[in-house]
């Protein structure tokens, strides 16, 4: 091509040098725009506020239990510190973890800024690359938060009859991190499902029916049946909080191993987020 | 530079983009025209990688725009000044946009500035209006100081000044030796910015010219005479060469003259005594082009049965 000469060729219109792409700028991206957004920032407070709350609630209720019962305290304390991790309150984080990952992918289609964000980044399996870690790491400190919050909460109200138990308990530490990483495992289920749908509504209906209406099709009555119950997040995390162990033979039902549970957890978001990275790359926008 | 080469895409058996090829070269604006449904945002969207098209291609400074991890040191593109999450605020849209690209932060306060918006700022999109949205965009088009540009109807929505500002806003990108790439389906919105042309019509490349010589290909150069004496100016003019119409209402005595110019019609009316009251050159305005090039490609016609 011949130079312009009639024309003063601007300094800025030649090739620029470019900074290396790197992957942390995308992940300082996604961070401003989840943290400029006020709705997520008042969904986390609420949802954190509702759990401790219901921590309360079933912890000044078995409180009551025991005034009534005439307090034994050790038989009863395996069970009570169940009351940290109550099942409404960690049920509704696991509903609002699905369907926030979820936004965080779908806002993003329905009002077409996805489309500013792929030619800003035409490597756009990379965005959904930092979009999963900025969502699994403000999730995973919401869930720290929520969890020790729930634990601190019901220990204070059951020490009042001696019933609380430490951290250092047998299969508290474990019950803790389990309720810890329950919201960025289902925030990214939801995330890879919003990725895959693409519509608001009928990504928010997929994620919520896979995280808590699915395990509830599948009973525990028979090994098959409880075989495929025991792959659900809510069940992966029922078992992990749940500090006594089955009696041996009390039930011809296999229990779900913890071991078999901690895979659930990793498999989840790890097949989700895998084929939203896939299909994003090759799907036009 | 943008290079599109036998560009198709087809959505089902309907073709949106067939066989396209042009180029568009930098340091000009090049206008980007065609009717509603002609294939002008499918044909941006597919040089923006963003569609994949179903065969040829298309590239950017050489290469195919997704070959580049980051995007905005590239090229800088409004294709729909709604394409923004209205819960955000001006200044944090473009923060993220400009943090992913590595550009630094300092960039969003000048091109807010540029686009007049910094007043806006901190005001969350959703209650912008579509003028400043449009603003917006261009402030997303210029935050990496990109090479080539491309605008998808970005006039929309906006008010006489702000469209003053947006011209001289692309005339002076073109004369920074920038590529710009301007789609409208507004031809009198071209003749004021653009050098070049590129018009489709379903999907098919019709023209791409200067706009010189897009308008003077529609309309043929005619000449409107009025007189008393049309019948014996008419007989004249025909036996000089050029085709003669009666023009307007009959008894009007007007003809429009094609083929001769008008200081010739002149100069043989007063050779023969005719005296004429009227004399004018009508050059066929881009829009008469433009209509009648695309007539036969105008994918929906008001009032036509389907």
């Amino acid at each position: 091509m011949t130079t312009l000469t009639s024309v003063p060729q601007a300094a800025s219109a030649a090739p620029v040098a470019e900074p290396p792409a790197r992957f942390r700028d995308l992940l300082a991206s996604e961070w401003i725009k989840m943290r400029s957004l006020r709705s997520t920032r008042w969904t986390l407070v609420f949802i954190a506020l509702f759990v401790v709350g219901s921590s309360a609630v079933a912890s000044l209720a078995d409180l009551d239990n025991l005034a009534k019962s005439g307090s034994d305290a050790p038989r009863v304390r395996e069970f009570l510190c169940f009351d940290a991790c109550p099942a409404a309150g960690y049920m509704t984080l696991m509903l609002v973890a699905g369907s926030i990952g979820a936004v965080t992918v779908v806002s993003e289609y329905s009002s077409g800024l996805i489309r500013t964000t792929s030619v800003a980044v035409p490597a756009r399996h990379s965005v959904v690359l930092a979009k999963a870690v900025v969502v699994a790491a403000v999730w995973t400190v919401v869930g720290a938060i929520i969890s020790t919050g729930a634990f601190l909460v019901s220990q204070a109200i059951l020490s009042e009859r001696h019933a609380g138990v430490s951290i250092t308990h047998p299969g508290v530490a474990r019950a803790m991190v389990a309720s810890t990483l329950v919201a960025p495992v289902c925030a990214l289920v939801g995330l890879g499902l919003g990725a895959l749908i693409r519509h608001t509504a009928a990504s928010m209906v997929a994620t919520l029916f896979t995280l808590l209406m699915l395990p509830t099709l599948f009973s525990q009555s028979r090994q098959w049946s409880a075989d495929i119950n025991h792959m659900m997040v809510v069940s992966a995390w029922k078992r992990l909080v749940q500090s006594w162990e089955e009696i041996p033979g009390s039930s011809l039902i296999r229990d779900a191993t913890v071991s078999g549970s901690w895979a659930v957890y990793a498999l989840w978001p790890l097949i989700a987020v895998a084929l939203a990275v896939v299909v994003v790359r090759h799907r036009d926008v | 530079m943008i290079e599109v080469n036998e560009l198709t895409k087809r959505y089902g058996s309907k073709t949106a983009v067939d066989h396209l090829s042009f180029t568009v070269r930098p340091g000009q604006v090049t206008g980007f025209l065609g009717p509603n449904g002609a294939g002008k945002t499918t044909t941006l969207r597919m040089i923006l990688g963003l569609d994949a098209p179903t065969g040829g291609g298309a590239t950017v400074s050489g290469v195919p725009f997704r070959s580049h991890p980051r995007g905005l040191r590239h090229v800088g593109a409004l294709l729909d000044a709604n394409q923004v999450h209205g819960g955000r605020s001006a200044v944090a849209h473009l923060s993220a946009l400009a943090r992913s690209n590595g550009i630094p932060l300092r960039r969003v306060d000048e091109v807010l500035q540029e686009v007049g918006l910094a007043d806006a700022a901190t005001r969350r999109i959703g209650g912008f209006s579509l003028g400043m949205k449009q603003r917006l965009g261009i402030a997303t088009a210029l935050l990496g100081d990109p090479p080539v540009l491309m605008f998808d109807e970005p006039v929309n929505g906006m008010d006489p000044e702000g469209v003053l500002w947006m011209r001289r806003l692309f005339r002076r990108l073109a004369a920074e030796g920038r590529t710009v790439f301007l789609s409208s389906h507004l031809m009198s919105e071209m003749e004021n910015t653009a050098d070049r042309l590129v018009v489709i019509g379903r999907g098919r490349l019709i023209a791409a010219e200067s706009v010189q010589d897009f308008a003077a290909r529609g309309t043929r150069l005619s000449v409107v005479v009025g007189t008393q004496q049309a019948a014996e100016l008419a007989a004249v003019l025909t036996a000089a060469g050029a085709a003669v119409e009666p023009e307007g209402s009959a008894g009007a005595e007007k003809l429009a003259v094609t083929g001769l110019p008008a200081d010739r019609i002149a100069a043989l009316a007063f050779e023969n005594r005719i005296l004429l009251n009227e004399l004018t050159t009508r050059t066929a305005s881009l829009e008469e082009a433009f209509m009648e090039l695309t007539a036969d490609s105008v994918e929906y016609l008001a009032g036509q049965p389907r």
